[in-house]
């Protein structure tokens, strides 16, 4: 029998268990990750929703950045969501300077301003049906600037929400906490392929 | 495009799980809660420890130390209004306020009944001591719940029998037949769909974070390892002789409740924590958590 997908999901904050959920219900096995040596077992790694910089404080006292960041160098597939997106950008306007620094995007933290005005949406992927994802943009970031290596495969008012950098996956919005997991399904897919 | 719905309002809760919100009452302590990993910052006036030393009506925070704090910081801001006291509740909706904790901390402004909460497009928390109030609370539009533990003492014991209590009744209603539902339902003072969705997921509809007491790494871990979500602190961090380094340590407390290890090493040398009352010791008038069942 072939093995299953071993997908991580960054256990230090955050909307943890929703991903797990999802990488479940995609048909992947998913383990917490809070340390270096849980991140060897993984095939790949999902940076939740949460705080990116109570994440991102954390990552950097625990050695998991500098782990991270060295994987990545040898392909490892990353998916961030929301404050995931954030830690992996390479710019990063309106809070703590950027992290992990993977991924060729401009991004403005709580881009559409406070709770209140957090939202759901239906976001069309073409790549993942004719059916538009509907999706939850909580206190959400706004990708300013994409770079030549970055494939947008989804946009909100113009601008893009979903994005690919060959292995390395990004959602300004939270796909876990809507109940549809084809996204999930599309990162198993970026795994194993 | 919808705005304040069930899913964003609760999912707001969702994304700042295993983390740990902390009272601060001005800009620099703001500040140093952000800087330690705090997920949220709960903006006040005084912190519970000193309400009950003080005594006097305790209600919302003056607006303007409100907006003071969510200019120093990026992370939600957080405040509290009085139970019952909806207009205090629109006028920090109308700041921008991330999240409404209506709580048994400030002075009840109805002793009969607590804040539509639907009607607001900003999340609430309210606290709970067992699950009838949790569910009541959810019910009323609460997108976070959290013990109610017994504020301002430093003392662990009233966050650890509430979420003792609150849990057992989870489980409880895992174990009955579905002929007993309604009568816990009754029982309960719970909505019956509530309890049905309860009993389903096997734990409260909403994030549950600990609160009331909690003073040190090891509280906060305990906390974790009982079930809960997250936790606040409100006195114990700026009470203390180092809040800076007590505050980071108890974010790591959180993240790593299940490694005995990394709770030691962060546990050393934190300097004195906040000094704390026996809640044996205080008369049923001075407890804050009979304050709206």
């Amino acid at each position: 029998m072939k093995r299953m997908v071993q997908i991580g999901v960054l256990a230090l904050q955050g909307d943890v268990q929703e991903h797990m959920a999802m990488v479940e219900a995609a048909g992947g096995r998913a383990m917490e990750v809070r340390t270096r040596e849980a991140l060897r077992e993984v095939d790949g790694l999902i940076i939740p929703g949460g705080e990116s910089t109570t994440i991102g404080g954390l990552m950097a006292r625990y050695g998991l950045d500098e782990a991270i960041r060295e994987r990545v160098r040898d392909g490892f597939p990353v998916f961030g969501t929301c404050a995931g997106l954030i830690l992996m950008a390479s710019e990063v306007d309106g809070g703590e300077p950027p992290l992990l620094r993977v991924m060729d995007v401009r991004v403005q933290r709580n881009a559409y301003g406070r709770q209140r005005e957090s939202f759901e949406a239906k976001v069309e992927v073409p790549l993942l049906g004719a059916d538009p994802l509907r999706v939850a943009f909580i206190r959400a970031p706004r990708i300013e600037r994409v770079g030549p290596a970055v494939e947008v495969l989804a946009t909100y008012q113009g601008r893009p929400v979903l994005v690919r950098q060959g292995n390395l996956l990004g959602a300004t919005f939270h796909p876990e906490i809507c109940g549809d997991p084809r996204v999930h399904e599309y990162f198993l897919l970026v795994i194993t392929s | 495009m919808d705005q304040g719905t069930v899913a964003i309002k609760r999912g707001l809760a969702q994304m700042l799980k295993g983390g740990v919100i902390m009272d601060v009452t001005n800009a620099e302590q703001a500040r140093i809660a952000e800087e330690a990993g705090a997920v949220a910052v709960m903006a006040l006036e005084r912190v519970p420890a000193d309400i009950r030393a003080q005594g006097g009506v305790a209600r919302m925070a003056d607006p303007r130390k409100i907006k003071e704090i969510m200019e120093a910081v990026t992370i939600p801001v957080m405040a509290k209004v009085r139970i019952g006291h909806f207009v205090e509740a629109q006028i920090l909706e109308a700041l921008g306020v991330d999240f409404i904790d209506e709580s048994e901390v400030l002075t009840p402004a109805d002793e009969r009944y607590h804040i539509d909460k639907h009607r607001f497009k900003v999340p609430f928390v309210c606290g709970a001591r067992d699950l009838g109030e949790a569910l009541r609370r959810i019910g009323e539009g609460a997108a976070m719940i959290r013990t109610k533990g017994e504020a301002g003492t430093g003392n662990v014991v009233e966050a650890v029998r509430h979420m003792r209590l609150i849990m057992d009744g989870i489980r409880q209603l895992q174990v009955l037949p579905e002929e007993e539902l309604m009568t816990a339902s009754k029982e309960l003072g719970a909505p019956f769909e509530l309890v049905l969705e309860t009993r389903r997921l096997g734990r409260l509809p909403v994030v549950n974070f600990a609160a009331g007491g909690i003073a040190t790494p090891a509280d906060a871990a305990l906390m974790m390892q009982l079930g809960a979500d997250g936790v606040f602190v409100g006195s114990g961090i700026f009470k203390s002789e180092n809040p800076a380094r007590r505050a980071r340590a108890i974010v790591e407390a959180v993240t790593y409740f299940n490694d005995p290890e990394v709770l030691a090493r962060v546990s050393e040398g934190l300097g004195e924590p906040m000094r704390g009352i026996d809640v044996r010791k205080l008369e049923e008038k001075e407890l804050l958590q009979i304050r709206g069942q």
